[in-house]
């Protein structure tokens, strides 16, 4: 049987992520997850090395500045940066994508506004997440977890900000093309309550920059 | 646009047109296979990039010849055609208005349908034809696109995509720097194979995109500064393909789709295959790579394409037939897919 080198044992795989893959395991008697970027083969080794220990480190520092912010994350409990090891707190609870799916708009609607309101808050700190997919929060009866913070960094510039909701939008696009702008309404009034009705003005703005910028934009 | 779906008949032919960019393609298409599929590609010199005007006088020079061809080469006479479809965008401006005249032309002469289609839509379409994926994640890279996409909700979503340059320009406009002529794919791959020592190139994922600009930059770089040709190469294409790799990992762990299909020029490259084999095999994922002779632009992704459209009942009036030099992937209705 796999053992991690938290000497957690690997059994219980929860899911097999694109970036790493997700365990169920015990720590001091608690259920807890193990996340392991694994070497991805396809890559060339010293590439592979170099992405996972970065990505491991911001993430572990990422998930405890986000609590500054006053964002719930995972608590953390080992990190291994070589083996691109992260023990952390198991937040049950189902995914916004999923219940994206399944519920009525009017019932999500709290929760995607608590959602623009916790991505204004990262973004006042200047915490840019760098991977805002619907798959990355977790939602449960107490509240709403942000998970997956390896492609975050530290931003002050508008451009970056705008960057990261206009994932929001592809996202929502992509995946949840028939409600997407219910929603993304939903999460800008969110954000605006904590960052102010000028801000998203200007985050607008650039957001249309951004996507007259993408390949075969309309040119008008 | 008002649409009467056809009855799905199996005898319709038609005749597809592209001229988006160096290729002028024609093909005839029936409802189950490739009839015919000729094309004359315009090369630029050594060094140098397309140039929008030689190729539009490109194409118009070869045009009748290429039509002539593949009408002949598919044994159907133009009187049998059941509609004309041609490349309504996106690309450069002159060389689409070639096809479109053309389309035109002999829409009104034989008074058939003129249909127009999206070339990112044909490519795709091709693909998925010729493989058989049915409902895949889709990587679609060329030396026009660079995306990332899956079918819902009538059209196909985009889930990531390049915030600058494309996959393709980014190999050409190195190549050129490095005195080749476009398209360089083929050339840097086989440079890159007699390399296996990595530089250090910007390595830029923003969630779901992906940029190139940067790592242009640092490539042509290293180019003046002398470090070996073969390890820039490498490099490029190590690097480059990886964050492709990553985002269409990313696609398929996130919708739990279980076929990737990979179309578009830089589709050709083994590199790039090879890795996103590992990929699908790790997700359980089938890979299904257009056939290399389909993967570069063709008038059969136009014809087939124009068969689909044909069908689900979409034409358009001569006198509105314009070119669309800016007209993206997710602007695009699809009717005869469901999701």
């Amino acid at each position: 049987m796999a053992v991690g080198s938290s000497g957690c044992a690997l059994e219980k795989l929860l899911k097999k992520g694109a970036e790493a893959d997700i365990y169920v395991t015990k720590w001091f008697g608690e259920e807890v997850v193990t996340k392991i970027r694994k070497p991805k083969t396809f890559m060339h080794p010293k590439l592979d090395a170099e992405l996972r220990r970065h990505r491991t480190i911001r993430e572990a520092s990422f998930l405890s500045d986000a609590k500054d912010a006053g964002v719930l994350t995972p608590f953390i409990y080992y990190v291994d940066s070589v083996k691109g090891e992260i023990v952390m707190e198991y937040v049950t609870g189902k995914r916004l994508k999923d219940v994206l799916l399944a519920e009525r708009l009017e019932k999500v609607a709290p929760v995607c506004e608590e959602l623009g309101r916790c991505i204004a808050k990262l973004h006042k700190k200047n915490i840019i997440h760098g991977d805002l997919s619907t798959s990355n929060f977790i939602i449960n009866d107490r509240a709403l977890t942000f998970i997956d913070f390896g492609l975050s960094s530290t931003s002050q510039r508008l451009e970056d900000k705008a960057v990261d909701l206009h994932l929001v939008k592809q996202v929502l696009k992509s995946a949840h093309g028939k409600i997407w702008e219910k929603v993304f309404q939903l999460v800008l009034r969110g954000y605006g309550e904590i960052a102010g009705s000028g801000q998203i003005d200007a985050l607008l703005a650039k957001i249309k920059e951004i996507e007259r910028r993408g390949r075969y934009a309309r040119v008008e | 646009m008002e649409r009467t779906v056809k009855p799905n008949t199996s005898n319709i032919l038609g005749l597809g047109i592209e001229s988006t960019a160096h290729t002028f393609g024609a093909s005839v298409v029936n409802s189950t296979k490739i009839l015919s599929d000729v094309k004359d590609v315009y090369k630029p010199p050594e060094g140098s990039g397309i140039h929008p005007r030689e190729a539009s006088r490109h194409h118009t020079e070869k045009a009748a010849e290429v039509i002539k061809q593949a009408l002949e080469k598919a044994a159907v006479k133009p009187k049998e055609l059941n509609f004309v479809a041609y490349s309504m965008g996106p690309g450069l401006g002159p060389c689409l208005r070639v096809g479109a005249v053309v389309a035109r032309t002999l829409s009104s002469y034989m008074k058939i349908p003129l249909i127009p289609v999206n070339h990112a839509v044909g490519h795709i379409e091709i693909g998925a034809m010729l493989t058989g994926a049915l409902d895949p994640v889709v990587l679609l890279v060329s030396g026009g696109h660079t995306v990332i996409c899956a079918f819902e909700a009538d059209r196909w979503r985009i889930f990531g995509e390049t915030l600058d340059l494309s996959i393709g320009q980014l190999l050409d406009q190195f190549g050129r720097e490095a005195g080749f002529a476009s398209p360089c794919g083929a050339r840097i791959e086989q440079h890159a194979l007699s390399s296996s020592n990595l530089l250090p190139l910007p390595y830029s994922v923003k969630g779901q995109d992906v940029s190139y600009s940067g790592m242009l930059t640092a490539a042509k770089k290293m180019l003046h500064s002398g470090k070996p040709f073969d390890d820039i190469c490498y490099s490029l294409q190590e690097t480059g393909f990886a964050m492709l790799v990553e985002v269409a990992e990313r696609a398929i762990a996130f919708t739990e789709k279980k076929q990737l299909l990979v179309v578009g020029g830089v589709a050709a490259n083994r590199r790039l295959s090879e890795m996103l084999k590992e990929v699908s095999t790790r997700h359980g994922a089938g890979l299904y790579v257009v056939p290399l002779t389909y993967s570069g632009d063709c008038g059969a992704q136009i014809a087939w394409t124009g068969l689909l459209a044909y069908r689900a009942g979409e034409e358009i009036q001569v006198e509105r037939s314009v070119v669309r030099q800016s007209w993206r992937l997710d602007q695009v209705d699809v009717p005869w897919r469901s999701s």
